[in-house]
């Protein structure tokens, strides 16, 4: 046990607790100490089983084995509303607030003071505005919520958490939608609840603001525990190594190469969500081309446009020196394009399909008989290929996809593009929430089909990812391309100096 | 075919307690009745299920068949079109309201429910304008093409039932169910519908032309309702344009849904909407011949469907749980 940990009283136990679901076993035996008034980071990479744990505490799931102790009590939390009434409160990635309805009504919301059988609008309006001082928010309680920025509606969540006397308030990856300046008042009000003896659980990608903020780090690896560190020993590499395991130059497949042709040449790109900037840049074949960015940079917005998914404002893509217009993702898969969405289970499968419809779907009209007849041998032979090359842990190709895991799933959405033969294989985030046996074998395979010629573009916000797998990498910060990075220049700090659009910087450093 | 031995089954029961409880069930001209009846009624239900399969919606199919039912006697007999001009020109017309109603939950998003909700409106409305509310039909004419939905073919006598003859509407709706099973799951576009019919999403992303698809489902609902409009009128030859078609759509939905087409899109058999429209019109029959009070009949056919939904939903939880628990085992092992 560390120091600062035991200084403090014991606010909330969590011991050896086991989830499974099926096919995937969580959490194995986890357990986890918060003090009172403490602030504690929870890191890992996705899939290490952070949100299941997070989900457990605020009553979503229960688990299959352990215990979970509140104050040194052994207590069953087993709705949300026992979380509730225990003090614990979650703020979700994506907020859950009415955005329809104005401030108060969100910070009450199912808790509605009633005066004679109605709302009091008078006490929501009053006790808001106290909330909203705790927060250092200053607009009025009558705002409709889809009026504020992002930044300030996550203060609005954290006003409605201390309505509720939250003690134990559970922040996942409170940042990754705000700028730098809404987060680093979010820091402020943190920093102030832990004053007030508010103890945060804060789960974060973030390992700056994690050094920043955090009085202890507890770390995830796939389902285990795999590590403390108290304040002083903090450090940007020891959380690394403890939530990877092992040597990153090892886990990282990529070698250099010599890049060929260009392939797929972008130029003047404009986005719907971004018109002023315009992006241009080129992938040539075998070449590895990483994208980073935080969220909201508008990458996945590019990789819609050049897939053909959303329309381009202006611009000229160009695939092997041939001028292509992308006015749907047809023309780019005739284009030899593939788009591994950022969306797997919405935009990437037909969840409900088994694996062998999936794997074809991209293929049918490719591989028709005369007639728009389905070709049925050839779509069988696609999916057993693709099952033994992707390694599909699959009982058999006529398995529902929702069945599988979250990597089987996404080597069946890789599997779908592979059988097409794509000479551009546009990648976002492809590997998110899926575990790391099955992350490696996916920077192997992208190994592989660069090796053989394939142009990749790849989107990623985990920056080891980024680090590990580029032979270029393009950084983008509010829809510009800010900077491209490759060889000695390619470091995390220069990356994430141009994901915040501090050019000067990253150019200096 | 295992989705459909449920509904086979409670087709089964219900026949047989009918012809034990009532002798005159088993009868030639009964069991003539019945199957050109469900024939009828299992066509515009094929058409509607292309729809539903899509996650849409037509709610329009009854005031098409009214409309049909207006104009194709009022082309032929009051401005006298010959038969090779007025069948197709009412089939164009129903292709277009297809058209329109494809394009403008594709092109301008609107919702499948209230497009369709207008043109019930809007096709009911025209077909009493156009006929002056007068009642149609053709008289005594036309019988070659009135044997579309009259005609019987002799198949001679047949043990317990006697001389038997097979509606012509029974081997319309044999073929039209067995095109539209091949196109559902042999052909690629079937595969795109079912396909979009799940996740729209995911099959824009794989490069299906989503929209043209849905385009096509309402066109096959409308041209399919045409065709069955068409029918219905050449049988009752008495058109009351004012209500000629009420409620089909309803009966056609349901008989998609107890087929097994679930609203929510992606899933459905060509055969189980066939049996489903042939249940409906069974349960009338029987309400008739048992000798319950026809004025329960909608309230038995209601609460017929709902228990056949429930189960339908049940079966399907313990199904999912048992695999549930099935795969966890393997997970853990």
């Amino acid at each position: 046990m560390t120091a600062s940990a035991s200084s403090l009283a014991q606010l909330l136990e969590v011991r050896h607790v086991t989830k499974r679901f099926p096919g995937v076993t969580a959490l194995s035996s986890v357990s986890l100490m918060l003090g009172t008034g403490e602030v504690l980071a929870l890191i890992g990479e996705n899939g290490a089983g952070k949100s299941t744990l997070m989900k457990i505490l605020a009553g979503v799931q229960e688990p299959d084995e352990g215990e979970l102790l509140i104050d040194g009590r052994i207590e069953r939390v087993d709705s949300v509303q026992t979380a509730q009434r225990l003090g614990i409160a979650l703020i979700h990635q994506e907020l859950n607030l009415s955005d329809n309805l104005d401030v108060g009504a969100n910070i009450f919301l199912g808790r509605e003071p009633l005066k004679r059988g109605f709302i009091d609008r008078q006490k929501i309006r009053e006790d808001s505005t106290t909330l909203l001082k705790r927060v250092g928010l200053d607009v009025s309680p009558d705002t409709i919520v889809n009026r504020l920025p992002i930044g300030q509606q996550q203060l609005v969540e954290i006003a409605r958490a201390l309505s509720i006397n939250a003690r134990v308030l559970i922040m996942d990856e409170p940042t990754s939608s705000l700028s730098t300046h809404e987060a680093e008042r979010l820091f402020e009000v943190v920093k102030d609840l832990r004053q007030k003896g508010v103890s945060v659980i804060y789960i974060s990608h973030r390992l700056g603001e994690v050094r920043e903020l955090a009085d202890r780090v507890t770390v995830f690896r796939d389902g285990r525990n795999a590590g403390d560190l108290s304040r002083e020993e903090i450090t940007h590499d020891r959380m690394v190594q403890l939530m990877v395991g092992r040597d990153i130059s090892q886990f990282y497949a990529r070698k250099p190469h010599k890049a060929g042709d260009v392939v797929l040449q972008v130029d003047g790109l404009r986005t719907q969500a971004h018109p002023d900037h315009a992006l241009s840049f080129s992938v040539r074949s075998g070449e590895v081309v990483g994208v980073a960015g935080l969220v909201g940079a508008g990458r996945t917005e590019m990789l819609n446009v050049l897939f053909g998914v959303d329309p381009a404002v202006a611009g000229v893509i160009q695939v092997d020196g041939k001028l292509c217009r992308m006015s749907s993702p047809r023309d780019a898969i005739a284009a030899g394009l593939a788009l591994v969405p950022e969306d797997r289970k919405q935009q990437g499968l037909v969840l409900e399909m088994t694996v062998r419809t999936n794997i074809g779907l991209a293929g049918l009209k490719k591989n028709q008989k005369a007639g728009g007849f389905l070709n049925d041998a050839q779509e069988g032979r696609d999916s057993a290929a693709m099952i033994e090359k992707l390694r599909i842990k699959t009982p058999n190709e006529r398995q529902i996809v929702q069945y599988l895991s979250g990597g089987n799933q996404q080597k069946v959405v890789l599997g779908k593009w592979l059988s097409m033969q794509p000479k551009v294989l546009l990648l976002d985030e492809p590997t998110r929430g899926i575990d790391i046996g099955a992350k490696q074998e996916i920077y192997l395979l992208m190994e592989e089909l660069a090796e053989q010629g394939v142009a990749i573009l790849f989107v990623s916000s985990e920056m080891e990812e980024i680090l590990g797998m580029s032979d270029r990498t393009l950084v983008m910060h509010e829809g510009r391309i800010t900077g491209e990075l490759q060889g000695e220049e390619l470091s995390e700090e220069a990356v994430m100096q141009l994901a915040t659009g501090n050019v000067a910087a990253a150019v200096a450093g | 075919m295992k989705k459909n031995l449920g509904i086979l089954g409670l087709f089964a029961v219900v026949f047989i307690v009918t012809a034990v409880a009532n002798p005159s069930f088993i009868n030639a001209y009964n069991l003539e009745n019945l199957i050109r009846r469900s024939s009828l009624y299992g066509i515009i239900g094929i058409g509607v299920s292309f729809v539903i399969i899509t996650g849409g919606i037509d709610l329009s199919i009854g005031s098409v068949i009214g409309l049909v039912g207006c104009a194709l006697p009022w082309l032929m007999i009051k401005h006298e079109f010959p038969v090779a001009a007025a069948v197709p020109l009412v089939l164009l017309l129903s292709l277009v309201i297809g058209l329109g109603h494809g394009l403008l939950i594709t092109r301008l998003k609107l919702q499948a429910f209230v497009v369709t909700l207008c043109g019930l409106l809007f096709y009911r409305g025209f077909g009493r304008w156009l006929t002056s509310d007068a009642t149609m039909g053709f008289a005594r004419d036309y019988e070659g093409l009135r044997k579309l939905a009259i005609g019987r073919i002799p198949l001679g006598e047949l043990p317990f039932i006697g001389r038997f003859n097979l509606p012509v509407p029974f081997l319309i709706l044999l073929v039209l169910a067995v095109l539209a099973a091949v196109f559902l799951n042999r052909t690629v576009y079937g595969r795109y519908l079912l396909a979009l019919g799940r996740n729209e999403q995911a099959a824009r992303f794989s490069g299906i032309n989503t929209t043209a698809m849905v385009v096509l489902a309402y066109v096959i609902c409308s041209v399919v309702a045409g065709f069955g409009g068409l029918l219905f009128a050449l049988d009752s030859n008495s058109i009351q344009p004012a209500s000629f078609g009420n409620f089909y759509e309803l009966y056609a939905i349901a008989a998609a849904v107890l087929g097994g087409c679930s609203l929510r899109g992606g899933e459905g058999s060509i055969f189980g909407v066939m049996i489903g429209a042939a249940i409906m019109q069974l349960l009338y029959n029987s309400i008739n011949l048992l000798g319950i009070p026809t004025t329960l009949e909608f309230a038995i056919i209601g609460a017929v469907i709902l228990a056949g939904v429930i189960t339908d939903e049940i079966v399907k939880r313990i199904a999912a749980k048992r695999r549930a628990v099935l795969q966890a085992r393997q997970a853990v092992v």
